[in-house]
């Protein structure tokens, strides 16, 4: 049950402007508005928008739904281990053991206005990350699983 | 019946609204000690630009993993709801 050309073209152009949007809204989370669960969100709608422009079929051509639940559960599994890894190096669960540290994510910050640098902060970046892919599995997931119901999206 | 109930919740919202509207005093909390801190310490001490991921992701990470098992739970409610049933017989639950 495809849509008409249009819609198809439209999706075609539009769904790598929405996955880089949602990567930069996820990756920047640290530094403008924005975040995990946003970014995620926003990269959701890109699937789903492939979803209604074409049939399940071709998009079972290109995306499995394994790989949804897959991404969800990693995401949630990278979250924990970064947060219990501060458990293991002696302090608290979800203390920010990688920031001002000089390393990876771990220039400090002077306070007041700055141009926002991407390596800074930390564990935040990565919390970010994994909650952006745990959020755009689940959204995708969830969203299959309801579009599926539609006369012709199944078998 | 109804027109008196509904008079009764437009009143008690009206109320409400010019209520909190009046007399309470916004932009300006009585407690601001935890803001205070947050905004004086959150960017010195985490590096992140942006006060609100600071503190959703930081100081309270364990809000963000409930979230985010929220989330996960409504996954799988929804997998339960929407699985396949065929031949008027529900198929057993794959473990995928």
């Amino acid at each position: 049950m495809n849509m008409s050309k249009i819609v198809r073209a439209a999706a075609h152009l539009l769904f790598p402007a929405i996955l880089v949007y949602g990567f930069y809204i996820v990756v920047h989370g640290h530094l403008t508005p924005g975040g995990g669960f946003q970014g995620g969100a926003v990269i959701a709608t890109g699937f789903v928008l492939l979803y209604v422009a074409f049939s399940y079929q071709r998009l079972q051509e290109w995306f499995r739904l394994d790989a949804f639940k897959n991404a969800e559960a990693l995401g949630l599994l990278l979250f924990i281990v970064t947060a219990l890894v501060a458990l293991g190096l002696g302090a608290t669960f979800f203390y920010n053991w990688m920031a001002n540290t000089g390393g990876l994510f771990g220039t400090p910050v002077p306070f007041g206005p700055n141009p926002g640098y991407l390596n800074t902060a930390g564990t935040i970046p990565i919390m970010n990350i994994a909650v952006g892919v745990e959020v755009l599995g689940a959204m995708s997931v969830i969203l299959f699983y309801m579009l599926r119901g539609i006369k012709g999206g199944d078998e | 019946m109804r027109k008196i109930v509904s008079v009764v919740v437009l009143l008690v919202l009206a109320v409400g609204f010019l209520v909190s509207g009046n007399m309470l005093d916004f932009g300006n909390p009585a407690e601001s000690g935890m803001d205070a801190y947050m905004l004086a310490n959150g960017q010195v001490q985490t590096g992140g630009n942006n006060i609100v991921t600071d503190v959703v992701f930081d100081y309270r990470g364990f809000d963000t993993l409930g979230e985010a098992t929220v989330l996960f739970t409504a996954v799988l409610g929804v997998g339960l709801v929407f699985r396949r049933i065929r031949n008027k017989q529900e198929e057993e639950y794959e473990y995928e």
